[in-house]
């Protein structure tokens, strides 16, 4: 029956109709503008109203840039040459991006030297920020340290090498001692240092530094882009240090050490950096003994340090609240002492977690170094708030000094910044 | 048969403040306590000695005398004879006043970016994490520097609105924009205005209270009234009627150009301008991304979970996801509130005229006492600070998930 | 993280430096360098060239100072400063002596605990206008909008002076002179304010210094002079006699040219007893007898160094005025060498 009934029908398709294409408008850039542009009327009128801020922001700028004269020699040689036009003089870059990267007195032959620290911090840095990286790499972040201050100071190469031999000492000694007790190994070791370096310290002819391989540089003239990131690298990897004991000692049961931090902590954190420079700048000298000077970088390194320390303790003091108590409690059921704890099963644990929030006070400190322009220091900033700006040629130039300075934090914050988030993604193993 | 025993307790020995760990948290407080004594001790000796050598004094009498300077924005009335402590508190008043506006602008700014970041709309969503991007990496003395350049550089000067040629001219004859500030028409309180004002607060609490009577219905009847319309009539039409009714008593003082300046109105001034566009701007980033942090906070679950209860998604917002971010977004918020506290300090770099510009400034300048005048300053921050946090953690405990 | 304790070790090395010596001669020996402060630019007066190397008013005085002690005027740290900071680095002994157009003022003097050595600019402070304003009095300036340099004795000045003339105005308080430099052109404030030295040399850096007038008034009293800690007589003792040698040399006729000459010997003892080819006015001094001699050879005397960096063939283009030598009707009056 079923069968006569399929004989009787006139046609019947054998195969299935070729898939025709979708609708114009469910298809390619047409669909995606439909649902990412417009897919309501309120969407629609914030994409026009979007586009119409972007079209206003690039008709402002695009001729400005692209009309841009890099080669004149002032400001006014610009309007010449310009003759009206909207564009860029670009020229105060290209004259004075020396004095914008290194400050107006670091010596220009000795140039190579910060840039060759800078390629060589990233050397240093890389294992530290990669963990893929060899280990073996890691010794020669230890020895970076030195080297950078021996090429940016410069002087005789005998102080560096002394600093690394105390270093070396202590080391020395405190592997010797930590298995007995990790206080002996740790105070120990710190004596050794000392010991190295006061001995050193006499055996260091007098005007070493006069005739050295690479001549001295006071700190007087570092400046620009350099002082900001010298500042901002010195600065961090000195407080995370200095935030581990803090955050320790936040966490401690003895109630006077605790307390310590706490109002250390809480101190700093309740203050502008910008009070702590104007100690540095104006205060600090009067707590040295007298006669004796500290140079400004050194006491505005002090001052940052301890800001950020106290910002980092935080962050590390989240870290540490946020491991569950079971690994206290393991810790303490193997037998292990504090010192051991805390080294061999808290703190890597801890650090792990708080790597991305230490990210982010590098970074917010790395911004903030610019405020030592306010006492008078030569930084990137100052350099164009200063003496730049006030140069008879330049007296006026502000977009294109002011937009490099902006370009520059913004490669390196948001670099720092992407990295931040690419380990934070690497480190979130156990969520998975 | 060995049996487990306490160990005999010995008589307290010296060696046990090292070897023992009951007694040893004793040694190194011990020793922490002395090494903070001597530390203070040497670096006060220091000062001590330092100062003496130069011949100073620590003297707190300079706060009584004159300033003998002058402050181009005060709130109150002050002249170059009031004394130190007077300009002091022109310029606290002052850090409040540009944290107060920073603070609410940054708000709005934060909320908006934060919101739309999260849009469905791929332009708008790029161009939002755009601005937090290049805001949040690039310094704010930067931008602080930036605005005020844009404010000077590329404004017009009083100068330019003058003659009959002027190349500038004020907006709806209201309002004047030049590279000193802004000028914006002032209100006259002419008699009876007060009338005027005390409506606009009644219905104000009349606004409130009809709301409430409405939750209330709603509870008890399952009636809803409407909200929006009623709320909008109550807020406006009383008070304007009463403005008409005492004879317009409130007026306007126009802004006009009179000698060097434009005189009349209320003056904003350029670095107050500059200083709180930054930091709103700046800051208004950083919420951004905590707005976003506490929306993608509140579990996809809960807003199904509202939407099969059959709640409109503006209720859905309203009642269910808001306020399960606010938990998460309030206290990095605050954190927020407390930078743009600390960062208004940085006023100094456009003359602007905070508490950090007045007794760390001019006062330090002129008397030469830095270190008191450093010590108040980092007292009043460092009050204002904990006072934050203070009400930062009323409110986590108040909103604490209450856990039962 | 290693760095820390590195630089720990070298604070205490910087002490150790330090605490040998006691009087700031002896320091400034020890050191090899003379660490001068100034300001952070102001041409004529102290400002780094396109090279980065200091010259102008303020520290040609430095490097006298530091010829005269060290017989080097390259052994000198230039110290930028602001008006905040100076004080504080000159009590705390960050540097040795101060010439950064500092107004000798009572207060100063008595109360901070410094130490003036001398003038080496009379000064009053002034107000530049744009010409097209059509102010050529300051008491026209009712309502005006001030640039001023905050931390200074202008600030105070400004205020007492619009006090006295009962008329108003809005002072707008900037840090360095290249802001109030760029708010005064940009249209900012109506006038700026600060000595009429800095005011002229300011000036002089303008695209088109004639559209710019200084107005008459001087309304205060600026002598401004180097400046030393209160309490090292020894010290303030060089540099008040290298400052007077600048100036008397001018008044002898002991120019650079002409000095080696008269260092063989001349007819005029107060001559003789400056360049130290009679007497041991040096020796006195604790430094060699030549001093005055390696101070000269600087940048000649008073009225040379006035010319190069601020006189009337320099962009600055200052006349002398009141830094005439008493003998021209000005006020430069060194007291004698004997």
């Amino acid at each position: 029956m079923s069968e006569s009934q399929n004989n009787q029908t006139a046609f019947v398709r054998t195969e299935t109709i070729p898939q025709s294409p979708p609708p114009f408008t469910a298809t390619g850039p047409v669909k995606w503008m439909r649902e990412n542009l417009f897919a309501t009327p309120a969407n629609a009128l914030l994409s026009i109203v979007a586009a119409y801020l972007i079209y206003l922001i690039l008709a402002a700028t695009l001729p400005w840039i692209l009309n841009g004269v890099w080669n004149t020699d002032s400001l006014a040689e610009c309007r010449e040459v310009l003759q009206g036009e909207s564009g860029a003089c670009f020229s105060v870059l290209s004259e004075r991006w020396n004095q914008l990267l290194f400050g107006f007195k670091y010596p220009v032959e000795y140039y190579w030297r910060p840039a060759l620290a800078f390629v060589l911090l990233g050397v240093a840095a890389a294992p530290v920020l990669f963990f893929d990286l060899p280990r073996k790499m890691l010794a020669f972040t230890v020895i970076y340290p030195f080297l950078a201050f021996w090429l940016i100071w410069g002087g005789t190469i005998l102080a560096p090498i002394l600093a690394f031999a105390g270093f070396v000492a202590g080391y020395v000694v405190y592997s010797r001692f930590v298995k007995n007790s990790f206080a002996t190994g740790f105070f120990g070791g710190i004596v050794a240092a000392f010991v190295v370096w006061t001995i050193g310290g006499f055996l260091i002819p007098e005007g070493a530094s006069d005739n050295a391989m690479l001549g001295a540089v006071p700190s007087r003239d570092l400046g620009g882009f350099m002082l900001n990131m010298m500042l901002g690298v010195t600065c961090v990897s000195l407080s995370v240090p200095l935030g581990i004991a803090l955050a320790l000692g936040r966490q401690s049961r003895m109630p006077l050490i605790k307390m310590i931090c706490v109002v250390f902590i809480e101190f700093i954190r309740g203050v502008p950096l910008i009070t702590l420079l104007f100690v540095a700048s104006v205060m600090l000298a009067y707590f040295f003994p007298p006669e004796s000077s500290v140079d400004l970088f050194l006491r505005v390194v002090i001052m940052i340090t301890m800001f950020s320390a106290a910002y980092i303790a935080e962050v590390i003091r989240g870290g540490l609240a946020a491991l569950p108590k079971g690994q206290y409690e393991a810790a303490d059921s193997l037998g292990l002492d504090y010192a051991q704890a805390m080294r061999l099963i808290i703190l890597p644990q801890a650090l792990k977690i708080s790597i991305p929030g230490i990210v982010n006070i590098a970074v917010g400190l790395f911004k903030d170094t610019t405020l030592v322009s306010v006492i008078s220091m030569f930084d990137i900033l100052g350099m164009i708030r200063g003496p730049i700006l006030a140069s008879t040629e330049w007296n006026g130039v502000y977009w294109e000094l002011l937009g490099f300075a902006a370009l520059l934090f913004f490669v390196t914050c948001y670099g720092i910044s992407q990295y931040s988030q690419w380990l934070e993604r690497r480190l979130a193993t156990d969520h998975r | 048969m060995a049996t487990i025993t306490d160990p005999p307790q010995g008589a307290f020995r010296l060696s046990m403040l090292i070897n023992d760990t009951r007694y040893r948290s004793l040694t190194f407080q011990a020793i922490a306590l002395l090494a903070l004594i001597v530390a203070f001790a040497y670096l006060g000796n220091n000062l001590m000695s330092n100062l003496r050598a130069a011949g100073l004094n620590i003297d707190w009498g300079f706060l009584g005398s004159a300033a003998g300077y002058d402050i181009n924005q005060t709130l109150i009335s002050y002249d170059s004879q009031d004394s130190n402590a007077r300009a002091a508190v022109v310029g606290i008043l002052n850090t409040l006043l540009v944290a107060f506006l920073a603070c609410v602008t940054a708000t709005i700014f934060g909320v908006i970016a934060g919101v739309l970041r999260l849009s469905n709309n791929w332009l708008v969503s790029k161009l939002m994490s755009w601005y937090v991007e290049i805001f949040r990496n690039i310094p704010v003395l930067i931008w602080i520097v930036i605005i005020f350049t844009i404010m000077i550089a590329v404004l017009p000067g009083p100068r330019e609105f003058r003659g009959d040629d002027a190349t500038a001219s004020m907006v709806m004859n209201a309002f004047a924009f030049t590279n000193r500030g802004i000028y914006i028409p002032a209100p006259v309180w002419g008699p009876g205005s007060m009338v005027v004002v005390a409506t606009f607060l009644a219905s104000v609490i009349g606004v409130f209270a009809y709301r409430r009577y409405a939750t209330k219905l709603l509870y008890d009847t399952g009636k809803l009234l409407p909200t929006f319309l009623p709320s909008l009539g109550i807020f406006f039409v009383p008070t304007i009627l009463m403005f008409f009714i005492m004879g317009q008593p409130i007026g306007l003082d126009l802004p006009a150009l009179k000698g060097f300046n434009f005189s009349g109105g209320i003056k904003v001034g350029g670095p107050l301008i500059a200083l709180w566009f930054a930091l709103s701007i700046y800051t208004g980033a950083f919420i951004a991304e905590n707005v976003r942090a506490g929306i993608q906070a509140v579990s996809k679950g809960q807003t199904e979970a509202a939407a099969a209860l059959g709640l409109r998604p503006g209720r859905v917002m309203k009642l269910v996801v808001l306020p399960q971010a606010l938990r998460v977004i309030i206290p990095p918020l605050i954190s927020q509130y407390l930078n743009i506290t600390k960062n208004s300090s940085l006023a100094i770099a456009v003359g602007y005229a905070d508490i950090t510009a007045t007794l760390g400034g001019v006062t330090l300048n002129q008397t030469g006492r830095a270190i008191e005048c450093v010590l108040l300053l980092m007292l009043f921050y460092l009050t204002i600070s904990l006072a934050i946090s203070t009400v930062m953690n009323v409110y986590n405990n108040a909103v604490k998930l209450k856990e039962r | 993280m290693k760095k820390s304790v590195f630089l720990g070790a070298l604070t205490l090395a910087s002490l150790g430096a330090g605490v040998a010596a006691a009087g700031t001669l002896d320091d400034v020996k020890a050191r090899g360098k003379l660490n001068c402060g100034v300001t952070t630019g102001l041409v004529g007066f102290a400002a780094p060239d396109a090279n980065g190397v200091w010259e102008g008013f303020d520290v040609a005085v430095c490097r006298a100072v530091a010829a005269a002690v060290l017989d080097d005027p390259e052994a000198v740290e230039f110290v930028p400063t602001t008006g905040k900071t100076r004080f504080t680095a000159l009590a705390s002994g960050e540097i040795d002596l101060l010439a950064r157009n500092t107004t000798w003022t009572f207060s100063r003097d008595v109360d901070l605990k410094f130490e003036f050595v001398g003038i080496n600019y009379y000064d009053g402070q002034g107000f530049i206008v744009p010409k097209e304003l059509g102010v050529s009095s300051a008491k026209e300036l009712d309502g005006a909008t001030v640039c001023i340099q905050t931390g200074t004795t202008t600030e105070l000045n400004l205020a007492d002076f619009f006090r006295a003339n009962n008329i108003s105005y809005e002072p707008v308080p900037i840090e360095t002179n290249a802001e109030g430099q760029q708010q005064y052109l940009a249209g900012a404030c109506d006038t700026y304010t600060t000595d009429a030295s800095g005011l002229a040399a300011t000036r002089a850096t303008f695209e088109n210094p004639a559209d710019h007038a200084i107005l008459p008034e001087i309304i205060s009293k600026e002598p401004l002079g180097p400046l030393v800690r209160h309490g090292d007589n020894e010290w303030a003792d060089i540099a008040r006699w290298t400052l007077n040698a600048l100036i008397a040399a001018e008044e002898l006729g002991v120019t650079s040219a002409n000095m080696a000459e008269m260092a063989a010997g001349t007819n005029n003892p107060e001559v003789n007893r400056l360049l130290g080819t009679e007497g041991n006015l040096g020796e006195m001094l604790g430094l060699p007898a030549d001093w005055a001699q390696k101070a000269l050879a600087v940048s000649g005397n008073y009225g040379e160094i006035f010319e190069a960096n601020i006189g009337e063939s320099s962009p600055v283009g200052l006349a002398r005025g009141l830094n005439a030598q008493w003998t021209d009707g000005g006020l430069l009056y060194s007291p004698p060498f004997r």
